[in-house]
């Protein structure tokens, strides 16, 4: 149980509780506390993954979100997940990880022989290298794919459960360092609704890092009491373990809140392992902070190359030395203080700083300590391959453009790099925030907000502790008093004792002695493997855009959204264009900040709840009764009711042929219902269909066709008048939604003074359809049979009556053209009617069919479905239908567009019959495409398509509907029907669409 | 994603509407006296404002009232709500 680096005392981690853990089948050790890039330095561990194109051996970067070097594959089987940041993976006991991108061992990786080859690999090698010929790439990307890596998907369910939460707040503090905490107190002491967030285990930010002292006592002292004063008060929700994710319009924010990641325990099914909070707040106050920029200097990438901030990090929150021997690589002061942490901790050090003369209060006091301070000088070249083994150093001219004199060579095995601190301001530019570059920091910070939001803190510019305590107090107060509060106590901003820091002294690419390219690598982006030569390289190739050498070079295109890249890249390019960072510009921030699973984003709305199934009432039945199902929109309809060893054309044949030989019963629920009242209804029908509405006698019904204003018919149902002033309309099962929503919008915006009233009623009503030569014994056996005569009940009529007991409208309509009634009960009664119809109809043979029967039965008469006939380009003369155009009625909508050039061409498609002409069982494909005349290969010009195609055993024979151009002219022509699979097209005959009983007498008996 | 003060209902998250367009383009009186040009113009063309746009918006998993906005398509900022029928307010971005 051997921690080598771990410090004998110290730390926020807690020594009673350790931990053991798996990294690439090693057992190894940590504690509570820990992240799993924590405890690998404790042991030791820098080498923990290899880079996405070169395969370089590659180490711990960071201590925070910004890592973009340590990704692991974590867990195992189905909830195993990759790319996952070491630093920000809480450690638990039995934590297993793998390292990614190596093949077979970390240690040996085949794939590094890409690093020999490297310039064969050079910016935009994508681009250049598989773009010939295009039928390769599938070839190259499972080549690239192999050696890429990228971790691996998990291949099971997913077992874990996600929640969805929607909040509203008054202020959002988006970050729980000193800025935060101040921000989030005086909101919260000011009456405010506050959710405080923050990505780490505990809050506190940097306060966590560093040794200094707040209001006198130890910062992580202070911190503790203003957690304390915050979970006391009831409006304030804390949220650690969470990011923000996205800042979108109207301070619309996400947040992916890991409730239970830093846990071992397998899923409960109860508590959630993620919460993805949907977050309106009416004020933001945005305190993330500041990531340190590495410096560009010659093999930065090896591991034993950290970011002096995490250095301290890990010295004082994790207790961990992650060197003995360092050199401290600075541009600034900032790097000054891990210096005096790492001496304090046991270890060497030496400061390498580019500057000159380097004065501030952090480098007297180093310097006060006996560190080594070697100024105006660089690192021209690590050394070591896993593991770093040394430096050499030359002296920096004062441009910083060379490097002159000989090399010094220093042992080390940590190189802590600091070239300047980014402001955070990913969510600020979210938000739509405009950036500035500040000189003095040589980085970009907020310039003009755009949504009601402040920055405060490091991700404002300000670096100092007391800066960002008492700009996060103002932002605090000001979101609070923006949202409606009035502040009377405020908080003051607490003590702090800080030395001056000197300036920072930008430096982009440290110069190496050799060419760019040469000897080494500069690497900018060390997770897309981009380096100072790459950009260099298309800055030759003539690219001048930030956006387009982003994707030229994939620099910042990894899963760490170039947090550390992005700034030093664009530096580079705009010295190279010789303009300076701001002419330049800067790519665009997107969400989502962190990595967000498709787990947490779908929540719960999968597998039975993704999309919500519509059962009818007699849905159980069809279960018990074999049916197979059809998804209809959200419905689920029987399909078809096979009996043992019936293939589905077994059954259809069956169903169909009793519907026209016997009686059949099909389940209609589903059809779109809509009650229209009021005293304008006929008027209002008259103006929305194309028929004639006035004067429809009551209980009568009639089939109505609607077009959009462009002519083009967009649904279809069969209306009845209930009342003087009131209509029951019938929809297609999938457009029921948006009839209603176009009927609503005709009374709402273009006709306001009608009196007219649309409720949908489809969910009341359950409906069965009794259709075939015996459907009045089977019905009339269950009422009155005399009520249902021809005389009483005659076609196209409804009356009201009890069958079998239940109150229920029974319309004479019939979509299989066969004698049919329909009949509607209340939906809790429609069980029992459809039972009783089934028991009675058995002496006759009853036979309940599906919707593809029913589709076949309606295309034997030729009846049209809309959407599977028409398209959005169909006018009803297109369909033959001019017979329900009225030509006297007046206007109506869509009828003027009748008129128009391309609406009135008589070469429009037309609907039209298709027999096959060689073989009458072949069924033709709908969508199949027509020509007139076959040429050997495409392309031919096509006259039509198949819109319906089926086997009817009525007919004998197959049978298809189509529409071709100026089709109703050609009649008994043969056109050919070309066939995906390829061989001979299919000679077809064009005829009459109706199939059977052209004379419809059958349903009028 | 928008939040949507609904004239009926109060502010509410725009997943609960749905855009239907360019608002203020009344159905011609007359159809037939007008040429195929202006009737086509009225069925299909729009304009690609940048700047501030009316537009109509329905309640639909809400009150199912339509109503008209004025927003800033640059800024995506709503700068009006108002009922139909109800002069478009005039806005400044
Ligand atoms: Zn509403």
């Amino acid at each position: 149980m051997t921690q080598k680096f771990r410090l004998a005392e110290g730390g926020r981690i807690n020594r009673d509780h350790p931990v053991q853990f798996q990294f690439d089948g090693a057992t190894l050790h940590g504690y509570e506390g820990d992240t799993l890039a924590s405890a690998l330095l404790a042991n030791g561990v820098h080498l923990v993954g290899r880079s996405f194109k070169y395969h370089r051996p590659r180490g711990i970067l960071s201590a925070g979100a910004e890592e973009s070097n340590a990704l692991v594959q974590l867990r195992e089987g189905p909830r195993t997940e990759p790319n996952m940041r070491s630093t920000m993976v809480a450690l638990f006991d039995g934590l297993k990880a793998e390292s990614q991108n190596r093949w077979p061992s970390l240690s040996f990786d085949v794939w590094s022989v890409n690093n020999l080859f490297s310039r064969f690999l050079p910016a935009g090698f994508y681009y250049k290298t598989f773009m010939w010929p295009a039928s390769f790439w599938m070839t190259y990307e499972k080549v690239i794919r192999n050696a890429a890596g990228l971790g691996k998907g998990p291949l099971g369910r997913d077992p874990d459960r996600y929640e969805h939460r929607n909040q509203w707040c008054d202020v959002l503090v988006a970050g729980g360092g000193p800025a935060g905490l101040m921000a989030a107190l005086a909101a919260g002491r000011a009456g405010a609704r506050v959710i405080l967030v923050d990505e780490q285990s505990e809050m506190g930010g940097s306060l966590l890092s560093g040794t200094g002292e707040v209001d006198g006592k130890p910062a992580a002292d202070w911190v503790a009491e203003i957690m304390d004063e915050l979970r006391s008060m009831e409006e304030v929700t804390i949220l650690p373990r969470t990011s923000v994710s996205g800042y979108y319009d109207y301070n619309f924010l996400t947040l992916l809140e890991r409730v239970t990641d830093h846990l071992d325990d397998e899923p409960d099914g109860k508590t959630p392992r993620q919460r993805f909070w949907q977050v309106r707040a009416k004020q933001v106050v945005l305190a993330t902070g500041a990531i340190e920029r590495p410096l560009t200097f010659l093999n930065n990438d090896r591991p034993g190359v950290m970011l002096a901030g995490a250095v301290r990090t890990y010295v004082n929150r994790y207790a961990v030395l992650p060197g003995l021997k360092a050199v401290i690589f600075t541009n600034n002061d900032s790097a000054y203080d891990t210096a005096l942490d790492l001496r304090r901790a046991g270890a060497s050090a030496t400061v390498v700083d580019v500057r000159k003369a380097p004065r501030g209060a952090l480098v007297e006091a180093a310097r006060a300590a006996g560190i080594d301070i070697m100024d105006g000088k660089a690192i021209v070249k690590v050394n070591g391959g896993k593991r770093v083994t040394g430096v050499l150093i030359r002296e920096l001219s004062e441009d910083g453009k060379t490097v002159t004199g000989g090399s010094q060579s220093i042992g080390c095995d940590l190189v802590a790099m600091s070239g300047g601190w980014n402001p955070t301001v990913h969510l600020f530019s979210q938000s739509r925030g405009k950036l500035r570059f500040d000189e003095s920091l040589a980085a970009f910070v907020p310039d003009k907000s755009f949504a009601d939001e402040r920055s405060a803190g490091a991700c404002n510019g300000s670096m100092k502790l007391l800066d960002c305590l008492t700009e996060g107090l103002k932002a605090g107060l000001a979101a609070a008093r923006d949202a409606g509060f009035n502040v009377r106590k405020a908080p003051t901003a607490p003590k702090v004792d800080e030395a001056e820091e000197g300036g920072i002294m930008p430096i982009w690419v440290v110069p190496s002695g050799k060419r760019l390219g040469q000897g080494g690598k500069h690497f900018i982006d060390f997770q897309n493997d981009v380096t100072a030569a790459d950009v260099s390289l298309s800055h030759r190739e003539g690219y001048v855009s930030v956006e387009h050498l982003k994707r030229y070079t994939t620099m910042g295109m990894g899963t760490d959204q170039g947090k550390t890249s992005n700034v030093n890249a664009l530096a580079i390019m705009a010295d190279l264009q010789g303009v300076s960072v701001p002419e330049a510009g800067i790519t665009t921030f997107r969400p989502p900040w962190a990595l967000t699973g498709f787990g947490a984003i779908a929540g719960r709305n999968v597998g039975e709840f993704m999309d919500p199934a519509r059962l009818t009432a007699m849905h159980d039945w069809h279960v018990e009764h074999g049916a197979k199902f059809e998804d209809v929109g959200q419905w689920k309809r029987p399909w078809y009711y096979p009996k043992p060893g019936e293939s589905m054309a077994d059954a259809v044949n069956r169903e169909t042929l009793a519907a026209r030989s016997a009686v059949a019963m099909v389940d209609a629920s589903t059809l779109g219902k809509i009650d229209i009242q009021g005293p304008d209804a006929a008027e209002f029908l008259n103006r929305i269909y194309t028929n004639a509405w006035l004067k429809l006698p009551l209980g009568s019904c009639r089939y109505g066709l609607m077009l959009h204003e462009d002519g083009m018919v967009f649904d279809d149902g069969v209306t009845t008048r209930l009342a003087e002033n009131r209509f029951l309309m019938t929809t297609t099962t999938g457009g029921a939604a948006n009839v209603l929503t176009w009927l609503e919008e005709w009374l709402q915006t273009e006709w306001p003074e009608m009196k007219v009233y649309c409720t949908s009623v489809t969910e009341q009503w359950a409906t069965v359809s009794v259709s075939g030569p015996y459907a009045r014994h089977v019905v009339g056996s269950l009422t009155d049979y005399d009520k249902l005569g021809p005389k009483d009940l005659p076609f196209m009529t409804m009356a009201e009556m009890d069958i079998a007991g239940i109150p229920a409208r029974v319309y004479r309509i019939s979509f299989t053209g066969e004698l049919a009634f329909e009949v509607n009960v209340p939906r809790r009664q429609g069980l029992a009617l459809w039972r009783a119809i089934w028991e009675a109809g058995q002496k006759y043979g009853i036979t309940p069919y599906g919707t593809e029967a029913m589709h076949v039965l309606r295309a034997e008469k030729g009846f049209i479905i809309v959407g599977q006939e028409t398209d959005g380009t169909v006018t009803p003369m297109d369909m033959g239908m001019d017979w329900i155009v009225s030509k006297k009625k007046g206007d109506f909508i869509g009828r003027r567009s009748f008129a128009r050039e391309d609406t009135a061409r008589d070469d429009r498609k037309q609907l039209v019959g298709l027999y096959t002409e060689d073989d009458p069982h072949h069924v033709l494909v709908e969508g199949q495409q027509l020509v007139a005349e076959v040429k050997p290969t495409p392309p031919m010009k096509m006259v039509g398509h198949v819109t319906s195609a089926y086997f009817s055993s009525n007919v004998g024979r197959s049978i298809a509907l189509a529409v071709v151009e100026g089709g109703r002219e050609r009649m008994g022509e043969t056109l050919y029907a070309p066939r995906l699979e390829g061989g001979r097209p299919v000679k077809v005959t064009i005829t009459d669409p109706v199939f059977f009983d052209k004379e419809g007498v059958r349903a009028r008996g | 994603m928008f939040l949507i003060d609904c004239p009926y209902c109060g502010p509410r998250q725009q997943t609960e509407f749905h855009c239907h367009g360019e608002a203020h383009i009344a159905r011609p009186k007359d159809p037939d006296a007008i040429s195929d040009v202006e009737w086509a113009d009225y069925l299909f063309n729009r304009s690609n404002t940048k700047g501030v746009f009316y537009e109509r918006w329905v309640h639909n998993h809400g009150c199912r009232r339509w109503f008209n906005l004025a927003r800033d398509t640059v800024s995506d900022r709503i700068l009006a709500v108002y009922r139909m029928g109800e002069k478009p307010p005039r806005v400044k971005k």
